[in-house]
This record gives C-alpha cells, sequence and structure tokens, in this order.
C-alpha cells in the first residue's frame, strides 16, 4: 500500500511541476529549468556514485557532448531525433571509458574522471580548430525555454523512476554490496566491474541528455562555455547535500541549493564565490552523509529518547548517546 | 546538554531553510505601477572566472564611468527636459553562459528593468540575444568580434554591433603587408602563429585568404593550444622561414610572453604584429620605448581631443588608462543610449529606431551606426611615441602613417 501512496505523491508533483509555467513569468521558467536541470544531474550524478561509492568528476564531460551533439546535428535532424543520438554518443563513450577506468579505485578513478572532461573538452577544440575550422557554434531553435522546461521534467521523472526501481530490484542490493566491500561482492560471485559499467553507462547517458536538451538555452556553444567544471562541482555538493544514496536525497540537496546559489547572486554578487566557498566546507563538514541522513538519525534520536523517558530519565541520556553514536 | 556539532548542524539547516524563503519573499514584490523617480538600468558581467580580466578591461570601467559621468549630470535626461537618476542593478554572471542567460531573465522579467547593458565577450552577447530580442531590449554588443553581424541584425532586428569581425581585421593587415611590399619596405612572406581558441581561430581563418588575395605568401602557419607560455621553437621557426613579417594572433598572456621571448632570442620581423594585450595600457608602459613600432588590432586617434579628455576622466576614476581597442567604444556605445533616451524618452521601441538611424556625437567623433553596425573602426593600429595610433583604414581622417620596419630590439 504504501509504495503505491508514494508514487501518486510523486506523480501529483511532477504534474504541478508541468503546469507551473502557465503561470511563472520568463524569470521563473528559466529558475525552473536551471533547478530540474541540477535535480536531474545530481539524481544521475547518485545513480551511480551514492551506492558504489566511486567519486565522479566527469558529468561536465558527459554534458558537454550532450550539448555538442545537439549543436553539430541540430539542422540535419528531427529534435528528439538528435536528443536519440546524443543519448547513443554518450552511452558509447561512457562504454569505453568505463571499461577503462572501473577497476581503478578511490582516488585515482576521481583524478581520473576530471581528466576526462578536460580530454574530451581538447579534443573538441582540436577537431574544430583542425578540421572544420571554427570554434563557436550557432544553436538556434524556433522554440522557447517552456519546451526545454518539459524536456528535462520528463527526463526528471524518468531519472527518479529508474533510481526507485533499481532500488527495489536485485541489482540495487548487489550495489549496496559493491559500495560497502567490492572484495567481499567479488567473492559472492557478483560480476561487480559488469554492474558497476552499466550503472555508469546509463548515469551518463541521463546527464548526456540534460546537456542536449539544455542546450538551446545558449545560442552560442563553444568548448568552454559547455565543458565548465563547476557543473561537476555543484553536481557533486548537491548530491552530497541531500544524502547520495537515497532517491530523493540529489533533489532534497539540489533544490535549496540552487535556491540559495540564486538568492546569493542576486543579492550578493560580490561576495557570492567567496560564501560558496564557506558553504561547500560547511556541508562537508556538517553534513557529511547529507541532509535526509541526518534527519532520520535526529528523528531516530528524538523516539528513542522519548522511549526512554518513560521508562525512566537516566535510561533516555543514554539512549539518546548511543543513537549518536550511530548516526556518525 | 547539546553537543556543539549539533548545534552547528541545526544552524547550517537554518541558514539554509532561510535563505530559500528569502527567494520566495522576494519573488513576491508587489510590482505596483508608481509613479516615476528613477531609471533602472542593469547588467550582467563575468566578475569572477575566466572572463573576469576582459570585463574588467573594456566593460565594467566604462560602465562605472558612464554612470558616474550620467550622476554627474543630474541623472538622465528625458525629452522634456526632466533628468531622472538612475538606479543600477548589477549581476556577476560568473563566466557561466546558463548564469548570464538567467541574470538577463532576472533583469528583464523581475527587476523589470528600463535598459540593458550587455555581458563581455562574443559568447555571451550571443548566448543572451534571443532575450534581448524577445523582452524587446536594444543590445548593445560591443565587445563581440563577429563576422555574421549582418546576419544577427536581420534575425534581432534591436542588435548592435560595434567591433566588426575578423574578415575586416585580416583584411586590413594584409592590405598594410601589401602596400608596404608594394613600397618596396619588406619582402611579400609572412609567418603567422594563432592561438587555438576563439580569437585565434577567427582571425587566422580570415587571414589565410586575406593574404592570399593579396598575392602575399604565407610562409609559416602553425596554431598553439591556449596557456602556451613557451614559444622559442615557433619563434626560432619563424625567424628561419625568410619572412619579414610575423603576425601572431595571440591572447593576452601569449602576447606578453610573445614579446618578452623576441627580445630574448633578437627576433627582428620588419612586421611585428601581435594580438590582444598589445593595446592594454600597461604593455605601452611597461615596455616603453621597445614597444614603438609594433603593430596590433585597435588604436585611436590622438588628435581627438574628446577621446584624450575621455582616457583621462577613465584614468581618474578607475586609476588606469582604458585599454586602446574597445574600451572607447563602449564608452561611445552608452553616450548613444543618453542620447536616445534624451531625444525620444523610454520607450525601447522607439529608443531602437533611433540608434539605428541616429547621428551621434560621442567620444569617437561624429558617429553613426551602418546596417546596425558600427563600421568608423581603427583596425590596425602601431605604438608611435608612446601611443598606440591608427593605422588603418588609412583613408580615414586622422589614421597615421606606419612607420616601418620595425627597428630592431634594443
Amino acid at each position: 500500500m504504501k509504495p503505491i501512496l508514494g508514487v501518486l505523491a510523486a506523480a501529483a508533483v511532477f504534474a504541478g511541476l508541468a503546469v507551473a509555467p502557465f503561470y511563472l513569468g520568463t524569470y521563473g521558467i528559466g529558475l525552473m529549468i536551471g533547478m530540474i536541470g541540477y535535480v536531474t544531474l545530481a539524481s544521475a550524478w547518485a545513480l551511480f556514485s551514492g551506492p558504489t561509492r566511486f567519486v565522479s568528476l566527469a558529468t561536465v564531460a558527459f554534458f558537454g557532448i550532450g550539448a555538442y551533439t545537439v549543436s553539430v546535428f541540430y539542422e540535419s535532424f528531427p529534435p528528439l531525433m538528435v536528443l536519440g543520438l546524443a543519448a547513443l554518443i554518450g552511452l558509447a563513450v561512457a562504454l569505453v571509458v568505463g571499461l577503462a577506468t572501473l577497476r581503478l579505485a578511490g582516488v585515482y578513478f576521481v583524478i581520473f574522471t576530471f581528466g576526462l572532461a578536460e580530454l574530451i573538452r581538447q579534443l573538441v577544440t582540436w577537431y574544430e580548430v583542425n578540421i572544420t575550422g571554427t570554434l563557436g557554434r550557432y544553436l538556434f531553435v524556433s522554440y522557447g525555454p517552456e519546451v526545454v522546461y518539459w524536456k528535462l521534467l520528463v527526463l526528471c521523472a524518468v531519472t527518479l523512476g529508474i533510481g526507485y526501481l533499481i532500488q527495489r530490484s536485485r541489482l540495487g542490493l548487489a550495489l549496496k554490496m559493491i559500495g560497502d566491500d567490492e572484495v567481499v561482492a567479488e567473492h559472492c560471485g557478483l560480476p561487480t566491474a559488469r554492474v558497476k559499467l552499466a550503472l555508469f553507462a546509463l548515469s551518463s547517458v541521463i546527464i548526456t541528455l540534460v546537456g542536449a536538451i539544455q542546450a538551446p538555452r545558449w545560442t552560442y556553444i563553444e568548448p568552454t562555455i559547455v565543458f565548465n567544471p563547476t557543473i561537476s562541482f555543484l553536481t557533486l555538493i548537491m548530491a552530497l547535500l541531500g544524502g547520495a544514496n537515497r532517491l530523493w536525497g540529489p533533489a532534497v540537496g539540489a533544490v535549496p541549493l540552487f535556491l540559495l546559489f540564486e538568492w546569493l547572486s542576486a543579492n550578493f554578487p560580490d561576495h557570492y564565490s567567496i560564501i560558496l566557498g564557506l558553504l561547500f566546507m560547511a556541508i562537508v563538514f556538517v553534513l557529511p552523509r547529507g541532509v535526509l541522513d541526518f534527519l532520520e538519525g535526529l528523528i531516530a534520536r528524538m523516539r528513542k529518547q522519548r522511549a526512554g523517558e518513560a521508562s525512566g530519565a537516566g535510561a533516555g541520556r543514554g539512549a539518546g548517546r548511543l543513537a549518536e553514536g550511530e548516526a556518525k | 546538554m547539546k553537543s556543539l556539532k549539533d548545534r552547528l548542524r541545526l544552524s547550517t539547516f537554518a541558514v539554509l531553510a532561510a535563505a530559500s524563503l528569502a527567494t520566495f519573499g522576494f519573488a513576491a514584490d508587489d510590482a505596483a505601477a508608481q509613479e516615476r523617480k528613477s531609471i533602472k538600468i542593469g547588467y550582467a558581467v563575468s566578475k569572477t572566472g575566466a572572463n573576469a580580466g576582459g570585463a574588467a578591461m573594456t566593460t565594467i570601467p566604462n560602465y562605472k564611468l558612464w554612470l558616474a559621468d550620467v550622476a554627474a549630470n543630474g541623472g538622465l535626461e528625458l525629452p522634456d527636459g526632466t533628468k531622472l537618476p538612475v538606479e543600477v542593478i548589477e549581476y556577476d554572471d560568473r563566466s557561466s553562459a546558463e548564469e548570464v542567460v538567467r541574470a538577463v531573465e532576472r533583469l528583464a522579467g523581475q527587476d523589470q528593468v528600463d535598459f540593458i547593458l550587455p555581458p563581455w565577450g562574443t559568447g555571451f552577447n550571443l548566448a543572451v540575444a534571443p532575450l534581448f530580442d524577445r523582452y524587446g531590449y536594444p543590445q548593445l554588443a560591443v565587445s563581440s568580434v563577429t563576422d555574421k553581424a549582418p546576419e544577427f541584425v536581420k534575425r534581432w532586428p534591436k542588435s548592435y554591433w560595434f567591433l566588426g569581425g575578423g574578415r575586416d581585421y585580416a583584411g586590413a593587415l594584409a592590405k598594410m603587408v601589401d602596400s608596404q611590399t608594394e613600397a618596396g619596405v619588406i619582402n611579400s612572406k609572412v609567418a603567422m602563429i594563432s592561438v587555438a581558441d576563439g580569437f585565434g581561430i577567427d582571425l587566422v581563418n580570415a587571414a589565410r585568404p586575406a593574404f592570399k588575395e593579396a598575392g602575399i605568401e604565407v610562409v609559416m602557419d602553425r596554431t598553439y593550444p591556449v596557456g602556451t607560455q613557451d614559444f622559442t621553437t615557433l619563434l626560432k621557426e619563424a625567424a628561419a622561414s625568410g619572412a619579414d613579417t610575423f603576425v601572431a594572433f595571440s591572447y593576452p598572456p601569449d602576447t606578453f610572453a610573445l614579446t618578452q621571448q623576441s627580445q630574448v632570442q633578437a627576433f627582428n620581423p620588419k612586421v611585428l604584429y601581435l594580438g590582444v594585450g598589445a593595446g592594454f595600457p600597461t604593455y605601452g608602459r611597461n615596455l616603453g620605448p621597445k614597444a614603438e613600432g609594433i603593430m596590433t588590432l585597435g588604436g585611436i586617434d590622438i588628435k581627438n581631443e574628446r577621446n584624450m579628455a575621455y582616457r583621462e576622466r577613465h584614468k581618474a576614476l578607475n586609476g588606469e588608462y582604458p585599454d586602446l581597442w574597445g574600451s572607447v567604444i563602449t564608452y561611445a556605445s552608452l553616450q548613444m543610449l543618453q542620447e536616445s533616451i534624451k531625444r525620444v524618452g523610454l520607450d525601447r521601441e522607439a529608443v531602437a529606431k533611433e540608434l539605428s538611424t541616429g547621428t551621434f556625437d560621442t567620444v569617437l567623433g561624429e558617429t553613426k551606426l551602418e546596417n546596425n553596425q558600427l563600421r568608423q573602426l581603427w583596425l590596425l593600429g602601431q605604438w608611435q611615441n608612446g601611443n598606440l595610433v591608427g593605422v588603418e583604414p588609412a583613408d580615414r581622417p586622422g589614421a597615421s602613417k606606419p612607420v616601418l620596419p620595425k627597428k630592431p630590439w634594443q
């Protein structure tokens, strides 16, 4: 009974979001595009990085691939086909990269993914300079920001749906095991490399699609514009804030952070970067396992405390301390 | 007792919650029409990030100077002679394309400003052009070098393009080399390098056919990646190529490095042409007499007293002279906006029409746009007696004669 209610609630939220453009002004729609974009990016990032705990900084590599594919092919094919093509290219790159790197562990994987974004940016630049002879590409579409928004919203719903299905499937269990101890998982007969590769490819294809859908917002596509490393870092911090190993965690992190960034850049344009830096440190320091984890710990502690008060004040304090220990 | 950690967690949470509330709070601002007490002008520029250097050189100081000048004048004048003070709304786009788009949406939809000044850079001006068009704001795109301006004007009739295109600058360079070859000052060979990024690619793509058309032989044509700092090999190759003309379509750090390393290697081409940065005021000041004869894009007419007065005002306010290419044009574009408002008022449609068709008295002299583009540009300049003077177009009033061959480094 409970899961059905949850699905219905989610469907109602998305239906409400879908009609939002009719009530919002230009700025509101722009804001929603940015927000849904980051919710999708963070959720897609967490699909792979949450359970496996492989920290990927390659987000912008796939995001940029999506944007570039659209700028190259948008005149040759209908829009949906261009999206399909972008997804295919993203998939191909993800498979090659995944096969080459998923046996790397820890910090080596982080550095590799960061380097990957730079590598692809340089490759695109090299190609444009030496083969086509133009660096910037123009991207003129006839539709407005509402269409971008709706496409993103569909992608966002699909991403969360996939996350939900994975959590309830054997794949989800396998992933948790890999995250907890990869060696043990391997000894239990799990094809860890294959599972990771599948998840990495899926996550990368979604990120590619976010870039492809958002590209028409900028009219002019250039490597420095679409391969902006800030996108990777923001995605990461949003997922971490909410909690990367829960379905709604990335969304819970992305929405307030995005609104906060927006508020900061509107009201403190000169101090934005300093505040942002401090905030990043605060998140990692104060909420290392995310808001949802923190809230659940808090609720558990309060429950235990209340139970403790019923049976005696001294025991209550002890129970509280125990719960705190568990939350860490 | 609550631990310190708990309190920290709670306070962080409270800050986040407050921030989200505040975001919704300012969205609910009432937009009740009240009697006009000011004119709202907004802009988003790159104060931080990769584009900050360019914006801090050409765009921001001139916006500040113009706003200060307007304030000193008692505000912006309207057709009936009244003057209204300017209320400025300024955002930092942090060199992010998505941010510049949203900032302009915020200016148009949320702040409902009367006019929006453009961001810095070709890519960002193009990113926001559809928005300016959709909301009917005139776009004075100054810091964008593009050959496609005529197409953009058709697409966005209220867009104005002030800095010409790669073909203009490369064409002027080829013309100068050609005429100096004919005069027997230099041979007709050119060695050329370019940075593998927007500016370098645009310029070198325009330069290849321009040199070919002028019958000039390009004996060396190489690109180098952004961030290159060691040009020893490229300079050696250029020196060995037998070309009298060395051209580098470079970015500021490369321009400075090339200048330095040419001196160290005693590389003395008869024509030395460098890219962005050679027109910065610090360039001429730091090099002193060594800058003499170096050529680059832009330049000014030092006999234009209004321009020279503008330069002094710029220094008084910003502590530094403006660059010798785009700055004065940025300021002139703002004067055109100011004058248009004085003539036709705050109706953006009427202001746009006035910008397209009117003739203006600016720090450039008498200024008039052709098909929404500024065509009275200095396309080639040369450092002479401590000033970067305009050399091409040679038939433009105020043009200086090139002094070639460039003297060897001292």
